[in-house]
């Protein structure tokens, strides 16, 4: 029976809820271990829990340097989606996609995984016509993607303006019926139980400070709480990318680490059962079952690895909400945070074995790593089982930079706050 | 955050634009080294601390300032124009006796 059920439920509540076991342990370091996974947020747990159950591989430690999913993965503002143009990218996120379309049943854990859609706006003929042309990229990768008409759009959000005297009017939407949102705690806290159960230790407040060479072959992690051997060292840092390689000596990478904030407001009654995307900025909200409205923008837009925000971005975001739903304006602001985002080169990510022997790296997930967590950890621990990648990650290498195959879904060029 | 322009004194962020990395060396524009112009164009140090950047006041004066900015506080420790650098990497450059 599955550890979480409507009979256990039951069962322990006739109980008195004694019996129930922490989600996961807490157990000490051992000495040596077959992989350390770096980073104890959605990717590396995912790692882990992908590596025990597709590979076998259960004697493996994920250490976190803070509480688990102190970093991003706490940090996002939610959203899944799969509505990319570019194929790598596309297969990519449907893969993760569909491991989401099943991921409570698979780690019996609920992840709250809603399917309300995400349709992106658009503003002017070009942009629309560039949505039909991602729409038919997606269509032809067998991804749903639907153009909107206005009417549409006003009857999905009868709060939007959609009216011709609107700062920016909407002349359509591109909407991903599929994609959704998911409660990204329980996203952590699931994968970490469902890695824990099969074996692989979690080690919190273990930070790395060091590695363990032989020659240029990593050995292992120099970490707060003691040296820990592996037989291969696996990085998923995200925005602490560049902190953690700088120890192993790779002091170029590239990936810039930029800032991004992300807001709530206050609980409101029933108001947006989708997720919406601003196209004549950089603006997204959607609306979590509590009631608050979860939103963000732009990153701050210069190199930071300090979790917090300036004041432009915040007021350029609440513009841009007010300019779409006006009467949001006399909203109360709760909560605003920030997490830092490793930023890649093209705006796709890296993962791939190396650059060192014995090492294997994750990163560049830009400010798209949430909805990728699953498909992330599944073929990140294909490239560390196999010490070859997954075909669907195959693209997704460290030296596609200087050979000349990016991945570039914005063309923007090598200008990361821009991707 | 506060950036002080060397020509107009401290201004909000927002005046200012983010031309990123100040160390990268772009190599001379007849180089056909194409690990140096990758370097160039892709590698970062990305450090957590002092970062040595390029802003420039489009807000403002549209000058360009190199800035010495703190990453983890966002402390500014200096910012002087970049102006006074390519001149003298011009001067430097140039070879003895060419027209100036």
């Amino acid at each position: 029976m599955a550890e979480y059920s409507a009979l256990s439920l039951l069962r322990n509540a006739l109980s008195g809820n004694k019996d129930w076991k922490p989600a996961w342990r807490k157990p000490a370091p051992k000495a040596s271990y077959d992989v350390v996974i770096i980073g104890g947020g959605g990717h590396g747990l995912a790692t882990a829990y992908y590596l025990a159950k597709e590979h076998g591989i259960t004697n493996v430690a994920v250490v976190e340097k803070g509480y688990l999913g102190s970093g991003n993965v706490g940090r996002n503002t939610t959203a899944v989606r799969s509505n990319y143009l570019l194929p790598p990218n596309t297969r990519f996120y449907e893969h993760s996609m569909k491991l989401w379309e099943n991921l409570s049943h698979d780690l019996n854990y609920n992840v709250m995984f809603s399917q309300r859609g995400v349709l992106n706006l658009a503003h002017t003929p070009a942009q629309f016509d560039d949505y039909a042309r991602r729409g038919n990229s997606m269509r032809h990768q067998g991804v749903d993607a639907e153009l909107m008409s206005i009417a549409e759009i006003k009857r999905l959000m009868p709060a939007i303006d959609v009216s011709a005297s609107a700062r920016f009017p909407i002349l359509g939407g591109l909407m991903q019926p599929r994609a959704g949102t998911a409660r990204h705690d329980a996203v952590a806290w699931g994968y970490a139980r469902g890695a824990d159960r099969r074996g692989v230790d979690i080690l919190e407040n273990c930070e790395v400070t060091g590695f363990l060479r032989d020659g240029d072959r990593v050995t292992g992690v120099v970490t707060t709480r003691g040296e820990i051997r592996a037989k291969k060292v696996a990085v998923a840092a995200a925005g602490s990318t560049g902190r953690v390689m700088q120890l192993a000596g790779i002091d170029r990478l590239p990936i810039e680490s930029h800032v991004l904030q992300a807001f709530v407001s206050e609980s409101l009654k029933p108001f947006l059962d989708t997720v919406v995307t601003f196209g004549m900025g950089h603006f997204y909200m959607g609306q979590s079952d509590k009631g608050g409205l979860i939103y963000g923008g732009d990153l701050d837009g210069y190199n930071s690895y300090a979790q917090r925000g300036n004041l432009p971005i915040v007021e350029e975001v609440m513009a841009e909400m007010v300019a779409l739903f006006p009467s949001l304006a006399s909203v109360r602001m709760l909560r605003s945070w920030a997490g830092v985002c490793d930023m890649s080169m093209d705006g796709s990510p890296i993962i791939t074995a190396g650059p060192l022997p014995g090492m294997y790296l994750n990163c560049g997930w830009c400010y798209g790593g949430f909805k990728a967590t699953p498909a992330s950890g599944f073929c990140f621990a294909h490239t560390i089982a196999r010490d070859e990648p997954h075909e669907l990650n195959a693209a997704f290498t460290l030296d596609r930079f200087h050979r000349g195959t990016v991945i570039d879904e914005k063309g923007q060029g090598a200008t990361p706050r821009l991707h | 955050m506060l950036l002080t322009c060397p020509y107009c004194g401290p201004r909000d962020v927002s005046e200012f634009t983010y031309q990123g990395d100040g160390n990268r060396q772009r190599p001379a524009a007849n180089s056909q080294d194409l690990q140096a112009w990758n370097e160039y164009v892709y590698d970062r140090q990305n450090p957590a601390g002092d970062h040595n950047e390029i802003w420039q006041h489009s807000g403002g004066c549209r000058s360009h300032i190199r800035v010495v900015r703190n990453t983890l506080s966002h402390v500014v420790s200096s910012a002087i124009p970049v102006r006074g650098d390519t001149h003298r990497r011009a001067t430097e450059r140039r070879k003895p006796g060419a027209k100036a």
